[in-house]
């Protein structure tokens, strides 16, 4: 069912456009994250939904009912920002029933539902004690009850980890995902990391120069990205330069690659074929793969895990080495013996390949 | 600032009315305090004498007169070198205080803060007894005069210095320790470094200084009138034109013409201020200085110094109060403070003062506070913010002659329903906290930016209206910044004469303008006399400020320890 | 729990402290509660005449209680000027006639003829019919010259005008600003009147050289060379005798050309709601008994036959009196005053 619909949103200051028409469908219980590089609008969406910067025109309509024209204070929604926002000279009891105690609930309910919901974000015993007197994660989780109190059918994070540590961002991610899905609040979070994004999210809004590029779920963005800009954004991903010479080929470097057929270009356009550093091929390559090609490895960088190769292929002409970068395992490199240096066979299976006009 | 293109018309939430009513208000209130008294008097400017509308006439026979054109010259030397003495002077004391270690900082800090205490008659005053005919440091003078330039200069340097070392010492504390580590992990020189980091991150707070200065030195009166000698300047002009003949049209024009560089500087202060918003991060590593045995005597040695000179100005002042017959007969006698002799209402005006000070601080730590919150929180409605923004920001440039008289022109018109204020202790409160409008408003401001902007949304989403917010989070978080403008005030009015000298009834004639008249009358013991129970009473409430900050406040805003 | 016990009680308390103080300003604001008819008075007199003069006027009139309001000439004359549409005094007792006179022009004044007017001597009142203002007494622009820094400089003790022009007061000598106190400008206007004005501004010509300020206030100028912050003062009579009488070393010297001279007078404000006890005030004011009140701190007053010899003051001083044209100084202030302004004031930049 869909719990929130905005219609053709736009929003511009003087000559600049902030957000142009924008039209999206949110489901109630759904977890969506605004994710795009800083400046993209996803904050200016947040806001225009929750009444606190208010569109320049479109309309907005949750639960069925229209409330673009309406205050922030008549609309149904908690709110958690970066700076967290506690009232610095409340005790964390009292900021989380700030809310409950303007709705004129009785004094003892309200102390039980401000246990309950310290509880529920594993802050049992902070009650009494100051926010200054909290860690990072520990003030946001205050702030996440605070906006929870009053039981809004809308949750709205305002990009809410990241003033956090990478550790407690990690750890506060699952938290909030797990009790997003106990409760079953309708939930969108701004965020520009893009990870993040990737693990808590039901769908993704890619926005980008205040449009959104894509809406999907994790999968769909990282598996197909609709755009060069997601592709970019979204994950790693290596561009090669070439022509696209039929549907489903497109030359680099003089060299034909095979591709998924193509409908929305023609032939002739110049254009990048695009490849995921994990989807590049070593082991196992049966004779007559499509795509194979010999590299010479340039950089090796450890990451961990994995390490990232940086493959340098001399192809057909002779202007212009070709170069991308190849995640391998550690088993692999360990098998194979790759370092600095080594040649070897790399094959770009088709079906990983995607191709944006250039 | 960006102007939103409005076409979906946003409804507006109970929250939103009662701050559009709060901001109409305040306009409303403004527009009586500041903006109706002021444009009766200057609207003068372009009657005659007989009230007669002529136009620019005045104008074109100020200008055309060489004498009254030297004075708007000589106005701007006088404050263009006290400028350029006050501003390094108070920087370096602001740079020891910040950033050495002083074997004695609070009573440096301190001592830098007593000229704001004391009328701008008492450096006047304590000059005369240093350095005039009589003066015990007359020789140094080498034959010169202490009245006229070098007179007023001293004068302004004194009343000016605790001015710009307030804001110097703001913008030096609020460095970035990592810029400083990042030099020297660069193997920068120390003066490299100073040129480098500490001026460029004390840029702002230079410009505001040197501004405030030139306007203080421009707008003051007091200090020209008592030790200028034959040294005109723009507010000694209007003094003659109005109290000396009685031409209230032309010294409207003169107010006005004085409106002129003082407002000039206040829209370049503005424009400053707007840039530097961009350039603080929250995330500095505060500076917190290392001993270093040279500097720190160099420090030390300069602080001492300045605060000598400071320490002299008053202890003159005050030695001076105690003279039975000053040059004839030195003995020391208490006979001077006791001010039935030398003025009707004895020390009746000090009381007077004490009240009309405490009620100025009341009212207007409440109206400017409030006020400050209102402009800062209310959604849109940009013109009536602006209207009052720009009321709020005039007092600043506006003498107090100029006020004053606008408000008998304003509050005494018959029929003006507000005309039972007039001659009251109440219209005293009122034009004081008209007079000192901006400083505290400014402050205000300040405090409100500095807090998170987003707490009126969590309220909105949590359905708590804004009032509350106001009062149970915003205003505990800014009570330090309140009790500065509260205390501001006070002193202030406490000091404040040129605006109130048309206003005093007989019940309510104020310490500040009774040391005027004695001094007017010769009898310039008294006059120190009254100034220095003026001084010790602004200081005895600042000292209690301090302690109050530190034991009272502690108590109260235990959540700001971690 | 303690410590926000006692924080809450400081805060209440302050509080309560804050709704007293606003509730005293609102009192203030409140018209007092009086029974007396309260006279406001606007004055000039020196601040320790006020309450002698107020006493002796209401023992004789106990149903009526003088409100001062007291400051310099020029502060006094401005607000009363500004005040115009609606007047807040009831009398002036002890402003410059000039003054008043200015007033009258500009029909701020009730005429009103005191009873025991006709006694007073000629100059002691306004021409009209009735009065629109009554003399009270007169005072001078003399010469005060300090005679210790006289002796230690070994200058000449000076009987003349003419005198003060000699090289030997060079950066010596203070005298009021005419364009800022009214004490200047009757000095100047009386220069003007004796010597002619060519002859005058020539005279002021030489004397600018020998002149160290400009004071803007009429008393001053005695008072600094009392101190000894100047040789020489040209101002205000009463002020050289009062330091004189604490023990300043100054002598008051009435110059034999003459001397020009203001007169301090009362007259009732137009539109006065307490215009009987306003005529009191007028009525009083000629009395015998208050001519020998004035005749306590001014060497001329109004009645004939009144003694007045205020300790310390020059006892020729009243024949010295040069035949004041007030008219002519009313019509022709504002031309003499550009001039001067022109000649001397502004260019006259501080002598080093």
């Amino acid at each position: 069912m869909t719990y929130l619909e905005v219609r053709s949103l736009s929003k511009r200051y003087g000559d600049f456009t902030a957000l142009g028409d924008i039209t999206l469908d949110i489901a109630e219980g759904e977890f969506v994250c605004f994710l795009g590089p800083s400046g993209c609008g996803k904050t200016t969406l947040l806001r225009a939904i929750a009444g606190l910067d208010p569109q320049s025109s479109g309309t907005i309509r949750q639960k069925g009912q229209d409330v673009s024209a309406l205050p922030p204070a008549k609309r149904d929604f908690g709110i958690v920002f970066q700076s967290y926002a506690l009232f610095p000279n409340l005790t964390v009891a009292d900021n989380v029933g700030y809310g409950l105690v303007s709705r004129r609930d009785k004094k003892a309910a309200i102390a039980a539902r401000v246990v309950e919901l310290l509880a529920m974000v594993g802050l049992p015993d902070a009650g009494p004690k100051y926010p200054a007197q909290l860690s990072g994660g520990q003030q946001q989780r205050v702030a996440l009850a605070r906006a929870l109190a009053t039981s809004p059918g809308l949750l709205l994070l305002d990009e809410p980890l990241s003033a956090l540590d990478a550790r407690v961002r990690l750890r506060l991610r699952h938290e909030i995902k797990a009790l997003q899905r106990r409760l079953g609040v309708t939930t969108i979070m701004v965020t520009h990391d893009q990870e993040e994004a990737l693990t808590m999210a039901d769908r993704i809004v890619v926005m980008n120069h205040g449009a959104i590029e894509q809406v999907g779920t994790p999968q769909e963005i990282y598996r197909r990205p609709a755009s060069a800009f997601v592709a970019d954004f979204v994950g790693s991903m290596n561009f090669l330069q070439g022509t696209l010479m039929a549907p489903d080929k497109v030359q680099v470097a003089g060299v034909d690659f095979a591709c998924p057929g193509q409908e929305g270009l023609a032939p002739g356009q110049k254009v990048n074929l695009c490849i995921r550093p994990e989807d590049v091929r070593v082991r196992d390559l049966p004779q007559g793969i499509a795509n194979r090609l010999t590299v010479e490895v340039a950089e090796l960088d450890f990451v961990g895990a994995f390490c990232r190769a940086t493959l340098k292929a001399a192809l057909k002409s002779p202007s212009a080495d070709v170069a991308m970068t190849a995640d391998f395992s550690s088993n692999l490199i360990r098998d194979l013996g790759v370092e600095r240096g080594t040649r070897l066979d790399v094959a770009l299976p088709p079906d990983r390949l995607r191709v944006f006009a250039a | 600032m960006s102007l939103a293109v409005p076409s979906t018309k946003v409804g507006l939430s109970r929250d939103d009315l009662v701050m559009r009513g709060g901001v109409v208000l305040l306009a409303a209130l403004l527009l009586v305090i500041v903006g109706l008294p002021l444009w009766a008097l200057l609207a003068k400017g372009f009657e005659d004498r007989d009230g007669k509308f002529v136009g620019l006439a005045n104008y074109v026979s100020y200008f055309s007169t060489p004498a009254l054109f030297n004075s708007a010259l000589n106005s701007l030397h006088v404050a263009a070198v006290s400028t350029v003495i006050v501003v390094p002077l108070a920087f370096l004391y602001a740079y020891a205080l910040t950033r050495t270690v002083l074997p004695v900082r609070w009573l440096f800090q301190g001592v830098a803060l007593i000229p704001i205490f004391a009328p701008s008659l008492l450096p006047g005053l304590a000059l005369i007894y240093l350095f005039g005919t009589q003066g015990f440091f007359k020789a140094l003078l080498g034959g010169g005069s202490i009245y006229g330039f070098d007179g007023i200069v001293i004068a302004q340097v004194f009343y000016c210095f605790p001015h710009a070392t307030l804001i110097l010492v703001t913008a030096l504390a609020t460095a970035d320790a990592r810029l400083y580590e990042a030099a020297d992990a660069l193997g920068a020189s120390k003066l490299r470094v100073f040129f480098t980091v500490t001026l460029p991150g004390a840029k702002y707070g230079l410009i505001s200084a040197a501004l405030v200065v030139f306007t203080l030195v421009i707008t003051d009166f007091g200090i020209a009138k008592v030790i200028g000698g034959n040294f005109n300047v723009l507010a000694t002009d209007v003094y003659k034109q109005v109290i000396g003949q009685q031409n209230f049209s032309m010294g409207a024009v003169v107010g006005m013409v004085l409106l002129a560089p003082a407002a000039l500087a206040f829209v370049v202060d503005r424009l400053v201020q707007r840039k530097q918003v961009a350039l603080l991060t929250a995330r500095a590593v505060p500076l917190v200085p290392k001993p270093k045995p040279g500097r720190d005597f160099l420090a030390t040695l300069f602080c001492t110094l300045v605060s000598i000179g400071i320490l002299a100005i008053l202890g003159m002042a005050i030695w001076g109060s105690l003279i039975k017959y000053w040059p004839y007969n030195l003995s020391l006698t208490l006979d001077n403070y006791d001010f039935a002799k030398f003025d009707a209402n004895g020390w009746d005006s000090y009381w007077n003062s004490v009240e009309m000070a405490v009620g100025a601080a009341l009212f207007g730590t409440t109206l400017m506070f409030t006020g400050a919150w209102l402009t800062e929180k209310t959604r849109d409605f940009h013109i009536v913010r602006g209207v009052v923004q720009l009321l709020a920001f005039l007092p600043m440039a506006v003498p107090g002659l100029v006020l004053g008289l606008g408000y008998i022109f304003f509050f005494n018109a018959p029929g003006n329903p507000l005309g039972f204020l007039y001659a009251t202790m109440g219209i005293l409160v009122v034009n004081t906290v008209a007079h000192f409008y901006t400083v505290g408003h400014l402050t205000a401001t300040t405090a409100l930016k500095q807090i998170d902007p987003e707490f009126e949304s969590v309220s909105a989403s949590l359905k708590v209206p804004i009032w509350r917010t106001f009062t149970r989070v915003t205003t505990p978080i800014c009570l330090p910044s309140i009790l500065d403008i509260a205390i501001y005030l006070f002193v202030n009015a406490m000091t404040t004469v040129s605006s109130v000298i048309f206003l005093y009834s007989p019940d309510t004639k104020l310490a500040s303008v009774a040391a005027v008249n004695i001094e007017e009358a010769g009898t310039t013991a008294a006059a120190a006399a009254l100034c220095v129970v003026i001084v010790l009473t602004s200081a005895a409430v600042k000292v209690a400020h301090l302690l109050a900050d530190r034991f009272l406040l502690d108590r109260l805003q235990a959540w700001r320890r971690r | 729990m303690g410590d926000g016990m006692i924080g809450n009680n400081i805060i209440r308390r302050a509080a309560l402290a804050g709704a007293a103080a606003l509730a005293m300003v609102g009192l203030a604001a409140a018209p007092a509660f009086a029974q007396k008819t309260k006279l406001t008075v606007y004055t000039a007199l020196e601040n320790d005449q006020l309450d002698p003069f107020k006493k002796a006027f209401e023992a004789d009139n106990p149903g009526i209680e003088i409100a001062w309001v007291r400051d310099s000439t020029g502060v006094v004359t401005a607000k009363l000027i500004a005040e115009k549409d609606n007047p807040r005094a009831d009398v002036i007792w002890g402003l410059a006639a000039s003054s008043t006179a200015l007033f009258a022009t500009m029909g701020m004044i009730e005429p009103y003829a005191p009873k025991g007017v006709e006694a007073l001597k000629p100059m002691f009142r306004s021409g009209k019919t009735p009065d629109t203002w009554v003399g009270m007494d007169a005072y001078l622009s003399l010469v005060c010259f300090n005679t210790a820094e006289g002796k230690k400089g070994n200058k000449p003790v000076p009987t003349s005008w003419a005198d003060l022009i000699k090289p030997d007061y060079k950066d010596s000598i203070v005298m009021p600003n005419p364009a800022s106190s009214g004490t200047g400008y009757l000095t100047i206007a009386a220069w003007l009147q004796i010597m002619g004005e060519e002859a005058g501004w020539k005279y002021m010509d030489a004397l600018h050289q020998n002149i160290a300020q400009y004071i803007h206030s009429g008393s001053a100028p005695c008072v600094q060379a009392a101190k000894g912050e100047r040789l020489i003062g040209i101002g205000l009579d009463m002020r050289g005798a009062s330091e004189k009488t604490k023990g300043a070393p100054i002598d008051l010297i009435v110059p034999k050309e003459g001397l020009g001279w203001e007169l301090e007078a009362t007259a009732i404000m137009k539109g006065t709601k307490n215009l009987d006890a306003a005529k009191k005030l007028a009525d009083w004011a000629v009395t015998k008994k208050a001519n020998e009140l004035y005749a306590k701190t001014y060497a001329v007053v109004a009645l004939p036959g009144v003694k007045a010899a205020p300790v310390n003051y020059p006892v020729n001083a009243e024949p010295g009196m040069i035949k004041n044209d007030m008219e002519w100084m009313a019509k022709n202030r504002e031309r003499i005053l550009a001039e001067w302004t022109k000649r001397y004031d502004g260019k006259s930049a501080p002598k080093k």
